[in-house]
């Protein structure tokens, strides 16, 4: 097995508030890894160190280093970076444009011809699994589709541009549970090629895709394993309680 | 006792409003009854004349028409530029804060003081004279504000979830802008725009400041040509003893609101045209 990412003693700051503390972690290549925790523990705050999408906040800072391959992603350029590790958001965003648009978006700009985007936008949207939805459809704004349909654009839309390592910050929290499962279908199909890294409020989804599971609480990394050994028997006692639904 | 004082409210409300109406009905009338049977097509296309029969608007229509083409050359770049700068690329900090209040103030500066900031530093300073471009700049100097705070509002609106959906797929800020952040905030910095140049064209102390209260009986053939514009010339007239000459300027008046409510009406439909196509 090889490390995709691992950090060393990441820590990171908005102004003066100490959101990630000592965080040491190694994300498997092929594997899901699942962040749980209660709100405002950090974990969103920790997936968006990885692609490097918190440098979008002034006051934000970090410490410690985020190795991929060897090199501190610190030191990369972050357009670069975002490239190799692509993100799938909460709520659903894809672009004002049509569905073909979202797709071709991203391999657009990364310099892929317009004659090789056609096989790109259906290879992606195959991964996704949206294309038998859509493939009458492409020219139709991406508003037209449902919520969960949106989403797996958004997936598609981030395959497009072959990452290595994908991150969902919560993507199933805004869907009903058929589009859920869709999902969850989708990430393990997923993970043959990519690296994925769930945040996730739902444990049961994290118990159900994840092959490892880290639990954070208040900026700490209180406990990681693989996903049977921290739903079954955690060691630390506020892994257990927040599994079994004492706080959180 | 509770209903009767919100009925009492909003009846207070009401009268307002029919006042506001009542007066903009009235001053419609007024000059709709004095200047109505002076428009023509001879009306616009006659040069200013000491004879009432003669008088026309057309110097000052093209003035007017000049005016803005180039107060909007001007003026947009700059504008959108600026908001452009302070909402993506300026961080939050404390400088940007005080450049935005004092964009804010400067909106509230009045017209007048801005025509003495023209007469000083285009007319005089540069050495343009009374020029069509002169008044131009002065021109977009009054709007700048107005055109910066209605596209920064404009580009605010445009949800932050579309720029970390494009930042994420490696985007550079600049993609990110052009291709999505513009595109979405058009339509409303468009509105912003055509709404401020509006105003530009119904104001004419900082252009009688600058020194364009003149006879002309030419239309500018190039921008550093002297020129007038409508509201000028309605002033001119109006400011005449003889009752033909009031007649006139109500004629006048007609004419300048005509522009402006096509003008706002092109607005309109830009902002409906696309506000159907972008929902979030």
């Amino acid at each position: 097995m090889t490390a995709a990412i691992k950090t060393l003693n990441l820590n990171a700051w908005y102004g003066k508030t100490h959101a990630l503390k000592k965080i040491n972690m190694t994300i498997e290549e092929n594997k899901i890894t699942a962040i749980i925790g209660p709100s405002g523990c950090g974990k969103s705050t920790f997936i968006r160190c990885l692609n490097r999408m918190n440098d979008l906040i002034d006051s934000f800072r970090t410490e410690g280093e985020i190795l991929m391959h060897g090199m501190d992603i610190n030191r990369e350029d972050p357009v670069m970076l975002r490239k190799k590790v692509g993100m799938v958001f909460q709520k659903p965003n894809p672009f004002p444009k049509s569905i073909y648009e979202n797709v071709a978006y991203g391999p657009r700009i990364h310099g892929t011809l317009d004659k090789e985007l056609n096989t790109v936008v259906e290879s992606s949207l195959k991964k996704a699994a949206l294309w038998d939805e859509v493939k009458d459809r492409l020219n139709e704004n991406a508003f037209e589709l449902s919520g969960g349909q949106q989403q797996r654009l958004c997936i598609a839309r981030a395959l497009a541009v072959e990452p290595e390592v994908i991150l969902f910050d919560e993507p199933c929290s805004a869907l009903d549970p058929i589009s859920t499962s869709k999902i969850e279908d989708l990430m393990a199909a997923l993970k043959e090629k990519y690296t994925l890294v769930i945040v996730t409020h739902n444990m049961q989804q994290a118990a159900r895709v994840s092959d490892y599971t880290a639990f954070f609480l208040m900026g700490e990394m209180i406990e990681f394993g693989e996903t049977n050994q921290i739903f079954k028997k955690p060691k630390m006692k506020s892994t257990e309680d927040y599994i079994v639904g004492r706080f959180g | 006792m509770r209903k009767f004082k919100g009925k009492a409210f909003e009846l207070f409300c009401l009268t307002a409003t029919l006042i506001a109406l009542f007066l903009l009905a009235l001053l419609l009338y007024d000059a709709w009854d004095k200047g109505a049977s002076w428009l023509s097509f001879k009306f616009l296309n006659s040069f200013p004349s000491r004879f009432p029969e003669q008088a026309g608007i057309k110097s000052a229509l093209w003035g007017s028409i000049w005016l803005m083409l180039l107060t909007a050359l001007i003026s947009i770049p700059l504008g959108v530029g600026a908001a452009i700068y302070l909402e993506e690329y300026a961080g939050r900090t404390k400088l940007t804060r005080i450049i935005e209040i004092n964009i804010s103030n400067l909106a509230g500066v009045p017209s007048i003081v801005y025509g003495i900031l023209g007469l000083a530093l285009f007319v005089r300073g540069l050495a343009l004279g009374r020029s069509l471009i002169a008044g131009a700049l002065t021109m977009a100097l009054l709007i700048l504000p107005i055109i910066i705070i209605s596209s920064q509002e404009a580009i605010r609106a445009v949800p932050s979830s579309i720029r970390e959906a494009s930042y994420a797929l490696g985007s550079t800020k600049w993609q990110t802008v052009k291709h999505h952040v513009l595109p979405a905030a058009l339509p409303g910095i468009l509105t912003g725009n055509i709404l401020a140049l509006s105003r530009a064209m119904g104001e004419a102390a900082p252009l009688i400041m600058i020194g364009a209260l003149t006879f002309i009986a030419f239309t500018p053939s190039s921008p550093f040509d002297p020129f007038t514009a409508l509201p000028i010339q309605i002033f001119n007239w109006a400011s005449r003893p003889k009752a033909e000459f009031q007649e006139l300027a109500a004629a006048g008046i007609l004419v300048l609101l005509a522009l402006l409510l096509a003008v706002n009406a092109v607005a309109i439909l830009i902002r409906n045209k696309y506000q159907r196509y972008i929902k979030w």
